[in-house]
């Protein structure tokens, strides 16, 4: 999980041009959106895109968008969820 | 009575930067625009993380408009309603429409990107102005062959001339591939009494193309 979450930041950072944030400025646990690093529906989307493109990850359900995209850890969790299931 | 008085203006073509008549330096050639136009943001204006989301025609309109406002201006004294932001350019958001493009062509590989879609508007530049200067008076986009100061002082003059505004921020922001050219103006409508001491000169047709062709190098 923790070498997933590693992978996940310079991802998250280059998908959403997050030019001034280093990976290790991003905290794991800490939200995304609202306070955290401030990211817009724009960036959800985005982060849609990052899991489709890097993962083969298509969310089907909008809704389960707001739990998977809550934190680096739930995003992390959630591919590896799926990564499970597909093995 | 008033008058309308050019009090300020940016120029940003090539590799050079003129404000107010003074070339600003920076530190070294650029070798292209993304590098150029974080030269500018890093040297001169205060940090914005939303700068490095924007496509290049919003950046090079966003420097040019900051150059001129942040180091020079206190809009505050107009009411936010009554400051209105005039662009225009030659090829509208085309230079981001082909980025947009170039995610969808390949049936393979359609990643479309939503951050890239938002600006495949020319107007979205003035979006990004008047969110970062608190501006929200009127605001309209013209596409024209050329720098168009004829269109330019008639619609400046008209916004001022009605009451509705007190001053408008004039620009041309051109940017196709790796050329690039950027005009910014302040316009304000000036007691004849309060002329302001620093740069001012009258809104003409003349005095805009003045500003344009005389900071073209």
């Amino acid at each position: 999980m923790e070498e997933l979450i590693a992978k996940l930041k310079p991802e998250i950072i280059a998908q959403l041009n997050l030019e001034e944030i280093k990976p290790e400025d991003i905290d794991a646990d800490a939200p995304l959106f609202g306070e955290g690093l401030g990211l817009d529906s724009i960036d959800a989307l985005e982060l849609i895109v990052l899991l489709e493109k890097n993962y083969g990850i298509k969310i089907e359900d909008p809704k389960e968008g707001k739990k998977i995209f809550f934190s680096v850890r739930t995003m992390a969790e959630y591919i590896t969820e799926h990564q499970n299931k597909k093995a | 009575m008033t008058d309308l008085l050019i009090t300020g203006y940016c120029r940003i073509k090539d590799q050079y930067i003129t404000l107010n008549g003074d070339k600003l330096p920076l530190p070294e050639k650029a070798d292209h625009f993304q590098e150029f136009i974080r030269m500018i943001y890093k040297q001169y204006l205060a940090s914005y993380p939303k700068f490095f989301k924007m496509d290049n025609l919003s950046k090079l309109g966003y420097c040019c408009a900051g150059l001129l406002l942040e180091k020079t201006y206190n809009l505050e004294k107009y009411g936010k309603e009554r400051i209105a932001i005039m662009a225009s350019n030659r090829s509208a958001s085309l230079d981001t429409d082909l980025a947009h493009q170039q995610t969808i062509t390949d049936p393979s590989n359609y990643f479309p990107s939503p951050a890239v879609f938002v600006y495949t508007l020319p107007n979205i530049v003035i979006g990004e102005i008047a969110i970062r200067h608190k501006i929200q008076g009127e605001n309209i986009f013209f596409v024209s062959e050329e720098f168009d100061a004829k269109t330019l002082h008639r619609y400046a003059k008209m916004l001022l001339e009605t009451n509705s505004t007190d001053a408008v921020i004039l620009g041309w922001f051109e940017i196709m591939g790796d050329k690039w050219d950027a005009l910014c103006c302040v316009v304000e409508k000036v007691k004849i009494l309060e002329k302001p001491d620093g740069f001012h000169i009258p809104l003409t047709i003349e005095s805009l193309d003045h500003i344009y062709s005389s900071t073209n190098t």
